[in-house]
């Protein structure tokens, strides 16, 4: 995997762990608005930035469009064979 | 329904093969305070639950959990994938590899298959997030003896990120457990 793709799929890593602990936080505390706030800004950046990704490199996640003519889901690394 | 997102949740990487270590690993993939186990205890207890909060969280944390198995399975076949037969016989792995060659299988490190005894669904929700805030202390306790037993730098930075999930999950339950509490209590009309 190319440096500039391994630094995406790391950018998104952090952005998703940020999503990850807002959104346990907002399970408890769901009308903390502050809390709020920050889940929409990281959950807005963490949305661009996986549509850039898959527009570049094809979709991270499971039932979106693909490219043609060949389904790209089969062809892109698999998690547990990535050195990222 | 689940979808598939093809990453980890935190990088996962080794510094080469190692057996040895993936043994006592492989515990928090198929052992009893591992993550099947969370990710099975949560997704099952949520139905249950009284409030929607906790049928949020136990999802959620449930949901979470499935990404740590993914991660847990990622290094233990990474530490075994390049390993060569003799290293595998050195190290302890004879058995496994006789059962599993070096597919990843859902056992402790003593060898024990994961069982749905390991966990428990009590219909009861004070029951079940009082289990959960301690299968939450087990899973660290096991990741700082996990920690110990690493020669592995790149290892052990992604089992420091899973055992600082515990102590998360640990606190969530917790006010989890409060807000049921406080539910059930304005409950009882005398």
């Amino acid at each position: 995997m190319d440096k500039a793709r391994s630094k995406m799929l790391q950018d998104i890593q952090a952005l998703e762990f940020a999503v990850i602990e807002l959104n346990l936080y907002l399970d408890i505390n769901p009308c903390d608005e502050r809390a709020l706030k920050d889940y929409n800004n990281y959950a807005c950046q963490l949305e661009a930035l996986k549509r850039t990704y898959a527009q570049r490199y094809g979709s991270l996640v499971g039932l979106m469009p693909s490219k043609l003519p060949c389904f790209d889901w089969i062809n892109e690394p698999w998690p547990w064979e990535m050195q990222v | 329904m689940w979808i598939y997102e093809k990453k980890l949740e935190y990088p996962a990487r080794v510094s080469g093969p190692n057996p040895k270590l993936a043994k006592t690993i492989i515990t928090q993939y198929g052992g009893p305070d591992g993550e099947l186990s969370a990710s099975m205890r949560y997704l099952t207890q949520r139905y249950s639950m009284p409030t929607p909060q906790t049928k949020a969280l136990l999802t959620d944390i449930g949901t979470e959990e499935l990404a740590h198995m993914e991660i847990v399975a990622t290094l233990v076949y990474n530490l075994i994938k390049d390993a060569p037969l003799e290293q595998l016989k050195k190290e302890g792995m004879a058995g496994y590899y006789a059962d599993h060659d070096r597919a990843v299988y859902f056992i402790d490190a003593s060898g024990n298959p994961w069982t749905a005894t390991y966990i428990q669904s009590k219909g009861d929700p004070i029951t079940d997030l009082h289990e959960n805030m301690a299968a939450e202390q087990k899973a660290r306790s096991t990741y700082e003896y996990l920690i110990n037993l690493s020669d592995d730098p790149c290892v052990t930075d992604t089992l420091r990120f899973l055992r600082m999930r515990e102590v998360v999950h640990f606190q969530r339950f917790g006010e989890a457990l409060q807000l049921v509490q406080e539910y059930l209590d304005r409950k009882k009309f005398y």
